[in-house]
């Protein structure tokens, strides 16, 4: 969308030259600002598929720092560039092959046991998780906390790409959704009635009805009904 | 503080109390459709115009989706060769979001070879986006039929009943299967699947995984495709154009490889189409929630090769999308922070409409109140309404909000803004295509060989789709195409690679006397500022 802009400029510095911007934009918007042409680095816009990793440092500061693309402020004075991919492994299970998941866990990923507690991981991650603490859950056998502290993870592999025990902590983590999901989080007896019903017709008669009516009668039998 | 807040927190907080006590009246049928007519996006007639060749000519839709759809093949300003194939399998498919991932596993699973085809990288979708949640009748106090009559009323009676049927009776097993497979849905205190109040239905059916719903959709889904060495999956990799044989059957595709210039041409036996919506084509100028792939491209890739599109006007504005603070323009806030409870308010302290209303109704409110100046300015020249979030919390408790909806308690939080106790502003944006590739219950087209699911299908959602039944649809027909097209590939051989279909198209555009304008598919938006695209600001 087209728009005036009433903001102050601020100049930035990406991959080492120096631009011009108005203040208030993503790292993104300012990549598209400045005339470069992004196809890898961007996905969804909206922080939640970490295409976006981006390393930058802010002005007069000597610290690395990361973050996601699409949703970081650029300031005054910051250096940036961002990074489209890291060519990080996955192990491949299959889920329904999976037996006992909290053994199985070391025979996938056999390096869960080596975390050195440096919080690297956590310090890095863009939606705030306690990733460390995800995989010493998992690697207690606490699937359900493991879980519910990894719900927001983007996989973005930031964590991965500064883990001295070269873990995917993320990785490890999804592990411990899925599993929990499939084997242990309890079932759910009302949706088994409902696919029993659908299974057995007992709508039937009721589509019949519906199938039988003419636009007129389709609009008065859902209004009824609401 | 945030200066543009600062100016308004007062006549928000003073007004809270009054507001609270408020109800605000549902509109009658008939004060809805005049406050359509007035303001919604869909009705504005200077939007539209009619498509003027195709398997469509003669029906209206946008000028930005009806130009993509008269445009030219890009093979006919530089010819591939398809003297050979790169890739040979069974089924095809395009699109490496839900709906795609579906399609390959279901298709894998029937026993096809399968190879995905994605513009990004596999799963930047829009499904990655959803938060909401997915609606499918669990309860005891609900049915299919329920489910049914919701969608069909607020799909303003124009849905295919028989696609819609089959929406809603596979749902729940859908959700047994998104379950299998290691999908966190939340849970109630008795155990059983959670379900919250959604826009325009009659009972609580939106399943969850909090607000992070697409994201663990999509993780899930991806992570059991990429577990799945049988099937080959190539990103960064958008179709461009189908291929036919001389019967007009679907034989295959044209990609182009976007790290380096050069064409992959894949022959298949069957090819699943699901390449989601249309966000980033921004139409009549409106901001979008949806990812930056989102281009229509099913849409003239389809029309070309003769499939008729249905209801191919008619597009979901989101009521709510952020405008302020600038970087996060575009970003949706859940609907369901609306459903549950929060405020629309105008610059004088005031409702404006009844914030449970069909999303469509809301979103014309909203544009009224700014069409008649009692909207908001943002710093960038966008212009809204306030969304009182911070009343939920002074009906329903301290901290309710940071519990219930921690996805956007973080985004904005990133940004010093603190949802539990300040308001946002929003204006609506463009979300979501009703219409799609007309298609049947197994997602067939008119075209041997060729099916669509998710949102590039149509049909289902008649003219308007309820929230969380999207993310059902995508799965349901993502199913049911990939079953199809191995079904098929079983069935028929290999077919010969051409361009044939064309030279029809190139006929009948001569006929009607168009002269392309353009070249689609779309692939990107284009966001670089140059002399000639100055002041484009994506969001
Ligand atoms: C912010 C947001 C929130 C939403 N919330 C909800 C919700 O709560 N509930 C709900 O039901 N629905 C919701 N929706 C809608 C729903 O998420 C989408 O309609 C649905 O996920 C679409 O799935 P899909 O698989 O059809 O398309 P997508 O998930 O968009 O996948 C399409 C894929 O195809 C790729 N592609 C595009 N063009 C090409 C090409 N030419 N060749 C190859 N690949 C291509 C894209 O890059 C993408 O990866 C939301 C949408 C958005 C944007
Ligand atoms: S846990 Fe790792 S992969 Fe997940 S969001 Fe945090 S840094 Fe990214
Ligand atoms: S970065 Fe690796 S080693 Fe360090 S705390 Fe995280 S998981 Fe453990
Ligand atoms: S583009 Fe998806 S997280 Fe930034």
């Amino acid at each position: 969308m087209s728009a005036e802009i009433q903001t102050q400029m601020i100049t930035v510095e990406i991959m080492g030259k120096q631009y011009q911007v108005p203040d208030g934009m993503t790292v993104i918007s300012t990549m598209w600002y400045t005339g470069h042409q992004l196809t890898r680095g961007v996905g969804c816009l909206g922080g939640v598929c970490g295409a976006c990793a981006t390393v930058y440092r802010n002005k007069d500061d000597f610290a690395l720092k990361v973050g996601l693309g699409c949703q970081m402020r650029v300031e005054d004075g910051m250096s940036f560039f961002m990074t489209p991919y890291y060519p990080a492994a996955k192990p491949n299970y299959r889920i329904e092959e999976i037996e006992h998941p909290k053994e199985e866990l070391f025979k996938y990923f056999p390096e869960a046991l080596n975390c050195r507690n440096c919080n690297a991981c956590n310090k890095v991650c863009p939606q705030d998780i306690d990733i460390k603490g995800a995989v010493k859950d998992a690697v207690k056998g606490d699937f359900a906390a493991a879980a519910d502290k990894a719900l927001s993870c983007v996989m973005c592999g930031l964590c991965v790409s500064r883990c001295i025990a070269e873990m995917a902590p993320n990785m490890i983590a999804l592990y411990a959704r899925r599993t929990w999901s499939v084997f242990y989080a309890t079932k759910h007896e009302r949706l088994d009635m409902q696919m029993e019903r659908i299974r057995s017709g007992y709508w039937n008669d009721e589509w019949e009805k519906i199938f039988a009516l003419d636009e007129a009668g389709m609009k008065e039998y859902c209004k009824s009904r609401r | 503080m945030d200066p543009l807040l600062e100016r308004y927190l007062g006549v928000i907080e003073v007004s809270r109390k009054h507001r609270m006590a408020q109800a605000v009246p549902l509109l009658r049928d008939q004060e809805k459709e005049a406050l359509l007519a007035a303001y919604h996006p869909d009705y504005k007639k200077e939007a539209y115009r009619p498509i003027r060749f195709g398997p469509n000519a003669g029906a209206e839709t946008v000028h930005e989706l009806a130009r993509l759809l008269e445009a030219d093949s890009p093979l006919v300003a530089k010819p591939a060769n398809l003297s050979r194939a790169d890739y040979e399998v069974d089924v095809l498919v395009l699109g490496g979001g839900g709906s795609g991932a579906t399609a390959a596993l279901a298709a894998k699973d029937a026993g096809a070879s399968v190879m995905i085809a994605t513009k990004l990288r596999m799963g930047d979708s829009n499904t990655v986006m959803a938060e909401g949640g997915i609606q499918v009748a669990v309860k005891e106090d609900d049915s299919p039929i329920q489910h049914f009559v919701d969608a069909m009323h607020g799909g303003h009676y124009k849905n295919d009943p028989r696609l819609l049927k089959v929406l809603v009776e596979d749902g729940p097993f859908v959700v047994d299967w998104l379950d299998s497979i290691g999908v966190l849905f939340d849970r109630d205190q008795d155990g059983n699947l959670k379900v919250k109040k959604g826009g325009g239905t009659s009972r609580a059916r939106l399943l969850a995984c909090k607000d992070y719903t697409g994201l663990d959709m999509m993780r899930v889904l991806k992570d059991t495709v990429l577990n799945e060495p049988a099937i080959q999956i190539v990103e960064f990799a958008p179709a461009i154009e189908l291929l036919t044989d001389p019967s007009g059957a679907v034989t295959g595709a044209v990609l182009q490889n976007l790290d380096v210039d050069q064409r992959i041409v894949v022959r298949a036996k069957s090819i699943i189409v699901a390449t989601g919506g249309i966000g980033r084509l921004h139409i009549q100028n409106f901001p979008t929630s949806n990812h930056f792939g989102a281009t229509g491209d099913a849409l003239p890739l389809c029309y070309r090769v003769g499939a008729p599109l249905a209801y191919p006007g008619t597009f979901q504005y989101h009521p709510t999308g952020a405008i302020h603070p600038e970087q996060m323009a575009g970003l949706l806030v859940t609907e369901a922070i609306r459903s549950g409870g929060a405020h629309l308010v105008n610059k004088n302290g005031e409702r404006f409409v009844n914030e449970l209303e069909a999303r469509d109704v809301v979103c014309a409110a909203i544009i009224r109140e700014c069409a008649e100046g009692r909207g908001i300015d943002s710093p960038f020249g966008r212009h809204g309404v306030w969304l009182d979030i911070p009343v939920i919390d002074a009906m329903n408790g301290d901290g309710v909000v940071h519990r219930r909806y921690p996805g956007m308690v973080r985004k904005y939080g990133r940004h010093g803004i603190d949802i539990g106790k300040q308001p946002v502003l929003i204006y609506p944006t463009l979300h979501y295509q009703n219409g799609g590739v007309e298609i049947g219950v197994n997602a067939e087209t008119r075209v041997p060989g060729l099916y669509v699911s998710g949102e590039a299908s149509g049909g289902i959602h008649g003219t308007n789709r309820l929230m969380g039944n999207s993310l059902l649809d995508i799965i349901v027909f993502g199913r049911r195409a990939g079953k199809a097209a191995a079904e098929r590939a079983k069935a028929v051989g290999f077919g010969e690679l051409t361009i044939n279909h064309l030279d029809g198209f190139h006929k009948a555009m001569t006929d009607a006397g168009v002269t392309p304008d353009a070249v689609s598919p779309m692939i990107l938006p284009d966001y670089v500022r140059r002399p000639d695209n100055a002041g484009n600001l994506p969001g």
